[in-house]
């Protein structure tokens, strides 16, 4: 197997700043309490006793009100590029991730056209190399095109970079042509990440098959559309010995499937996006494509409750967002006609702290440790605070209470599922892959002594 | 009331009184001139994105009965075939400042999201799968005129409820109202959860005898490709509502246009229970009470004139043009 390629970003200085009387909280390395967050040349060089560590010419930032976390990582990002520049780019949605705390992402390869061979992979890396403020990846598609006839050429397109294959936005019909991919793995390595749909029972819906549905008229998708292609592929996944990612759960019997999956022994991974812990198909009540249509769509609360126990229980391994930009005009339509997706990267931390952490659903120690979780099952290192690390943090004002725009983001595109919400809880700085990546705007900050 | 929109959005009060406001229309209708001036210098849009018969030529007569100017597109020939979006073929019509707009469009929230957009009152003839509230208007306003009131009567609905607008605005109307209703059909042809809209759920037309109203809707033929039902023959067996499972107190209702020999025998469409034609006639004095209510009607905040200005006072119905 190829050893996964690095993660591309802009190169830049590596960041000197001193995180003063920070509370640090990284789960997975044990580290819990408040710290001088000490980063020099672009590496944790310490975390001193607060107040201990000296300047040394570095930036000070006054923390002591404030969370140091690692920076998160987003496996499930939607770059648009190339080909649909106008709803976002390499620039502005790494820009995004970077004012949502994240250090690094991963793009998916449903663009126009679709990243199918290793010239795409290395056009994509070099325009990273170029613009992107966070340490990013590609995947590629899984069969040429995307059009579910044939395979591309998997072990060419690691070497090329890829970090992974995804036919996103689509569903592998063919359990032949998915099963071959899995053969093929053995010899080209890299995980493939699955858009878990049944398209026959998905016919033409456009939301969760349910109440709401019946209620609206509205064309439903049912939850074994997905759960049951997951039951598929993961039978798949164990007859290969192959290893697979589940994208995006949405429904109560996913979350069993999974679950079921990996007490056999199955290597699977899995995610759960923002929106669907934090709603349930009533918002679909309001007729707003903009910031409720999206597939997999919003299920009910008895959904949401799973995907929350699935969280808590380590079935879902990370959170992504899914983060899914669409110009204005797509969105500005009925909603049967309106384009899938909502976009997430900016909100994600302040929504999942707003709607689970502070009415103490969950942790607010599994919430950070989730939202990094989509390094590992890409093979990529996942960030931490440890001393010696490269410096990857969000540092985050939990008290903060803001509203999110209906426009005025980073990202191109303002079809956030947040927009015109109240969320307490912001990103106030993020330092990816050893550069300051963001600070926001109206965070004053100290100056070097 | 400032848009016509669902009728989940009315209360029974509201509901009440556009019935009350037909009746009084339906007095002028049998006058030897059936026009009233109470819309004169205003203008009316009919935006039909979709064929319709009764629903775009009631909407139409009823807005010229009011002497309201009419601008009638349709989408077929028009910028919408050149690939116009909803929004800009809006913003156009804004130009003819309009008072009200009626839509009707293929797909669920058209009505609610012109609404967004336009200054215009905006009457929704039809989005989608979703409501049709005109058409539950006219059908409570045809029961009220044969039962009074809705209070604790018993209505079926029976046929496709998956695929129709008139189902859902009419169970909803109809619950308004004080009626207890079952929807009744092949199982895919009813909606997943639909029980929660508050009626109940049958797959067979043996209980049919306990309803005082039996409202049929149209299966429309591609349904049988889809496989949501194996053939017309079999639907027709379980489902058809005929002679033999009407009887002779039950009032029967079809929205038309009506498959004959399908959904209903020829003896039931013709049959003295039946209230297909009344369905009809009422169609057109409901929407004249639903253009009034919203345009010349008292209590909506567009009639109220401003602070300095001269109050307009909308011409009393009654005087002839």
């Amino acid at each position: 197997m190829t050893a996964p390629a690095p993660l591309e970003m802009r190169s830049g200085e590596g960041a000197d700043v001193v995180l003063r009387g920070a509370t640090v909280l990284d789960p997975v390395a044990g580290i819990e309490g408040t710290h001088d967050v000490v980063v020099r040349a672009g590496r944790v060089a310490e975390l001193a006793a607060p107040g201990a560590a000296p300047a040394d010419g570095a930036e000070v930032v006054e923390a002591e009100s404030l969370h140091a976390f690692p920076a998160f990582f987003d496996p499930h990002v939607h770059l648009r590029v190339p080909g649909q520049e106008h709803k976002e780019d390499i620039e502005t949605g790494s820009r995004a991730a970077a004012a949502g705390g994240y250090c690094g992402i991963l793009a998916m390869a449903n663009t126009e056209p679709p990243v199918s061979t290793p010239a795409d992979v290395e056009a994509l890396r070099e325009a990273a190399r170029e613009s992107a403020s966070v340490l990013t990846g590609f995947l590629a598609t899984v069969t040429r095109g995307m059009a579910g006839e044939e395979l591309t050429e998997m072990a060419a397109l690691r070497e090329a970079g890829a970090l992974g294959f995804s036919d996103d936005g689509l569903p592998i019909r063919s359990a032949r042509l998915l099963r071959r991919a899995l053969q093929y793995q053995r010899l080209s390595g890299g995980t493939i990440a699955l858009h878990e749909e049944d398209p026959e029972l998905s016919g033409d819906g456009v939301m969760h098959e349910g109440p709401v549905s019946a209620a609206l008229g509205l064309a439903g998708i049912p939850s074994v559309s997905e759960s049951t292609t997951i039951a598929r592929d993961a039978a798949l996944a164990a007859y290969e010995g192959a290893r697979i990612h589940v994208q995006h759960l949405s429904a109560a019997e996913s979350v069993e499937a999974v679950r079921a999956a990996k007490a056999a022994g199955v290597q699977l991974s899995c995610e759960a996006s923002p929106h669907h812990l934090c709603l349930t198909d009533e918002a679909v009540r309001s007729l707003d494509p903009r910031r409720f249509k999206m597939n997999p769509p919003l299920r009910e609360e008895s959904d949401r409750e799973a995907l929350i126990e699935g969280l808590r229980d380590g079935t879902i391994d990370c959170i992504a967002t899914d983060h899914a930009p669409h110009a204005t005009e797509e969105k500005e339509v009925p909603f049967e006609q309106a384009a899938m997706g909502v976009t997430g990267l900016e909100t994600a931390f302040a929504a999942l702290h707003t709607e689970l952490v502070l009415p103490g659903t969950i942790d607010l120690a599994l919430l950070v440790e989730r939202l990094a979780g989509g390094a590992a099952p890409f093979g990529i290192e996942r960030p931490t605070l440890a001393p010696g690390s490269e410096a990857n943090v969000a540092l985050c004002d939990l008290g903060a209470e803001w509203t999110v725009g209906e426009e005025g983001y980073e990202s191109r595109s303002q079809n956030s599922w947040c927009a015109g919400r109240k969320l307490t809880g912001r990103v106030l700085m993020t330092l990816a892959g050893g550069q300051v990546a963001y600070r926001l705007r109206s965070f004053s900050l100290g100056v070097a002594a | 009331m400032k848009h016509l929109l669902t009728i989940e959005d009315l209360s029974r009060a509201e509901i009440e009184a556009i019935l009350d406001r037909t009746e009084s229309f339906a007095e002028v209708g049998r006058r030897d001139i059936k026009k009233v001036p109470t819309l004169r210098g205003r203008t009316v849009v009919s935006l039909f994105y979709e064929s319709s018969t009764r629903t775009s030529s009631s909407f139409e007569l009823a807005a010229k009965r009011l002497s309201a100017d009419l601008v009638s597109l349709k989408a077929a020939g028009s910028s919408v075939d050149k690939g116009e979006s909803l929004k800009d073929t809006c913003a156009t019509l804004s130009a003819y400042d309009p008072a009200a707009i009626v839509i009707r469009h293929p797909y669920a929230g058209a009505a609610q999201l012109v609404a967004g957009w336009t200054e215009a009152a905006v009457v929704n003839a039809g989005d989608g799968k979703h409501e049709h509230p005109s058409q539950a208007l006219l059908d409570l306003f045809t029961l009220r005129r044969r039962l009074g009131s809705l209070e604790g009567k018993r209505v079926w609905i029976v046929g496709d409820v998956l695929h129709s607008r008139v189902a859902r605005s009419n169970l909803v109307a109809f619950r308004a109202m004080g009626a207890e209703v079952t929807v009744c059909g092949p199982p895919a042809l009813i909606p997943r959860g639909i029980e929660q809209l508050g009626c109940a759920v049958s797959h067979s037309l043996d209980g049919l005898g306990e309803a005082d109203v039996v409202y049929a809707l149209r299966l429309q033929r591609e349904r049988m490709k889809e496989s949501f039902v194996p053939s017309l023959r079999e639907y027709a067996a379980r489902f058809q509502i005929d002679s033999r499972r009407l009887g002779p107190r039950q009032l029967l209702m079809h929205p038309g246009p009506v498959n004959r020999g399908v959904e209903l025998s020829g003896e039931a469409v013709d049959s003295p229970q039946s209230l297909i034609a009344e369905q009809v006639a009422s169609g057109l004095v409901v929407r004249m009470a639903i253009l009034y209510e919203l345009l010349a009607g008292g209590g909506g905040d567009r009639t109220a004139p401003a602070e300095g200005e001269p109050e307009q006072r909308p011409t009393p119905i009654g005087q002839p043009a």
